[in-house]
């Protein structure tokens, strides 16, 4: 594919996403699906940062940590501050890479299961201090978080209060996927720019790429601030649609989720995550109807992907494009 | 001609075991100069400490009058002292071209920030990054492998990417951990050609090495370690002369017991 056709995909496909799909949800009638993409969109978001961290070479289950300290965030902001919520998604964002940096010095030394196992803890740590800090309420939560507020800029208002709006539902959905596409985009342009090549040397050797002159310790504390900034605004943007924040909101399954989002998509492709998200979620529900056997069918399915597709959804090439390039 | 490294009085201990002790010698500038010594003489630690990778226990490594003990590998790497290693470490899921292209960080005078953004200068970095990798892939005989996987490489083959990889950070002392290991007669024979070639590039080149002719063949002058501590330094004739070297390899009659 030529850059130009490129392009026009990347036009055609973020065009269907914005006006496309509320075109059909409003002649189906089904806007129950918007909460769903909603999430999807999101989730991919937050799952786009993991896929970073592996993208150096750490296995990280530890976003769930961070979306939950980015929702905290956002919501004790809005909440006890006043702070406009649209304030809050990059303040979220900036505290969860602050506090990564500052976990990530230490840990960040650890490799493979190691730092997997600590990345794990991270999570439920995470958790644990939101039961016991007085800031974040404990198991009550922070409930009746006000709808986004407008945005006005020289009296022109650019983004209309939540509360006011007919749908707001359509606005969540609106905003999420503008968020995933300037992240997606971000991270595109970070992997085939010569950045992406440095995340690469470090996770095929360390060692040598430190005796090249890549300042190993900063690069993998970068990619897990960047990771960790995603995990953040993702958080946030759910507390604002849940309009409640509970210890309970990001769990380790979720981390684990994240996790699995990047491995069903492809660790080597920059839009697996948001594939593998997708998949999953769907996957799910779509499974739903099965009762009991739901989780049992599900990782059966899961086992049999990673077995057949190691490296993820996106490597299957269609025949006629193999044809093509014969 | 001037000392380009000066290492004094270096001493590495690893808990109760002295890997190296009080070595002292130095490096001129543009020489070939070989580190040997039986298994376990701690050549590799002493490699190890001249690039950063260890931190000495007592002692230092100055480059070009400057200390270098102590700083991170990657500062080591920028002020010019670069190592490749022992194993075939190289990017193995990139291709040969790549892996040289990316071992010319060093040289990038954009910042990261730049080339996220595809600034000019970082534009200009990549063009000249570009050009300088199929040069060092032309010198060292690459090009036919120019787009393959850097895993599919021959083993000898290998060895040239390690040496290509070092080049590309413009290095001004470059450590080459055992280049002729494994090597057959006719691969060896090549490979002493680009190490020559290396040097004649301006560079100077630092070798631990265990094939005693190449050794031999190549090297200005020799350092001779055992038991962690230089035993003998000089010429390869002076050395091949040196009782004390011969007793280190060849072990020596024990009077004691009248062998």
């Amino acid at each position: 594919m030529t850059a130009r056709q490129k392009l026009g995909w990347v036009i055609a496909s973020v065009a269907f996403l914005l006006v496309g799909v509320p075109l059909l949800i409003s002649a189906t009638g089904r806007t129950d699906l918007y909460y769903t993409l909603t999430t999807v969109a999101l989730l991919s978001i937050i799952s786009g940062g993991v896929w970073l961290t592996f993208y150096i070479g750490r296995i990280n289950i530890g976003q769930g940590a961070f979306a939950l300290i980015g929702g905290y965030v956002s919501a004790i902001l809005v909440t006890q501050y006043g702070v406009s919520f649209w304030l809050t998604l990059p303040l979220a964002g900036l505290f969860c890479a602050v506090v990564s940096i500052v976990i990530g010095l230490p840990i960040l030394r650890l490799r493979g299961v190691y730092f997997a196992m600590v990345t794990l803890t991270m999570t439920e740590v995470a958790r644990l201090s939101a039961f016991a800090l007085p800031i974040t309420n404990g198991a009550k939560g922070i409930v009746n978080i006000p709808l986004p507020g407008a945005v006005t800029l020289f009296g022109v208002t650019i983004i209309p209060d939540f509360a006011t709006l007919t749908n707001p539902r359509l606005a969540f959905y609106i905003t999420s996927v503008v968020m995933m596409v300037v992240c997606f985009a971000f991270l595109y342009r970070l992997v085939h720019s010569r950045v992406g090549k440095i995340c690469q040397s470090l996770q095929q050797n360390e060692e040598l790429a430190s005796s090249i002159g890549v300042n190993i310790t900063y690069m993998r504390i970068l990619a897990f601030a960047v990771s960790s900034f995603l995990g953040g605004i993702g958080g946030a943007m759910f507390a604002a649609i849940a309009q409640s924040m509970y210890p309970s909101s990001f769990g380790v399954q979720d981390s684990v989720n994240f996790m699995l989002n990047c491995f069903l998509g492809g660790l080597g492709y920059v839009l697996g995550p948001m594939l593998g998200t997708f998949v999953l979620y769907f996957g799910w529900d779509l499974l739903f109807k099965t009762g009991d056997f739901q989780l049992l069918i599900y990782s059966s399915i899961l086992i049999v992907l990673m077995l057949v597709l190691p490296n993820g959804l996106l490597s299957i090439r269609l025949p006629v494009q193999k044809r093509a390039s014969l | 001609m001037k000392d380009i490294l000066e290492i004094s009085n270096l001493t590495k201990r690893f808990g109760g075991l002295v890997a190296n002790n009080n070595i002292s010698f130095a490096v001129k500038e543009r020489e070939i100069l070989s580190v040997i010594g039986p298994n376990g003489a701690g050549k590799s630690t002493l490699f190890k400490l001249i690039a950063s990778f260890l931190h000495p226990t007592s002692g230092e490594v100055r480059f070009r009058g400057q200390r270098i003990s102590g700083l991170a590998p990657h500062k080591v790497a920028r002020m010019g002292v670069v190592r490749t290693f022992q194993e075939t470490t190289i990017f193995k899921s990139m291709t040969v071209r790549e892996n040289i292209v990316i071992a010319h960080h060093l040289r990038s005078r954009a910042s990261l920030a730049g080339f996220f953004l595809g600034t000019s200068t970082a534009q200009q970095d990549e063009e000249e990054f570009a050009r300088s990798a199929d040069e060092i892939i032309d010198f060292l005989g690459l090009g036919a492998y120019r787009h393959e996987m850097a895993s599919n490489l021959p083993h000898g083959h290998l060895r040239a990417l390690g040496i290509a990889i070092g080049l590309a950070t413009n290095p001004q002392v470059l450590l080459l951990d055992e280049p002729f290991a494994g090597m057959n007669q006719e691969e060896t024979k090549r490979a002493i050609e680009i190490v020559r070639g290396v040097r004649d590039r301006g560079i100077t080149v630092l070798l631990v090495e265990h094939d005693m002719p190449a050794v031999m063949n190549i090297s200005d002058r020799i350092v001779v370690l055992n038991f962690g501590e230089k035993i003998a330094e000089g010429t390869p004739k002076e050395i091949q002369e040196n009782p004390k070297v011969i007793e280190a390899y060849l072990g020596v009659e024990d009077t004691a017991i009248g062998i």
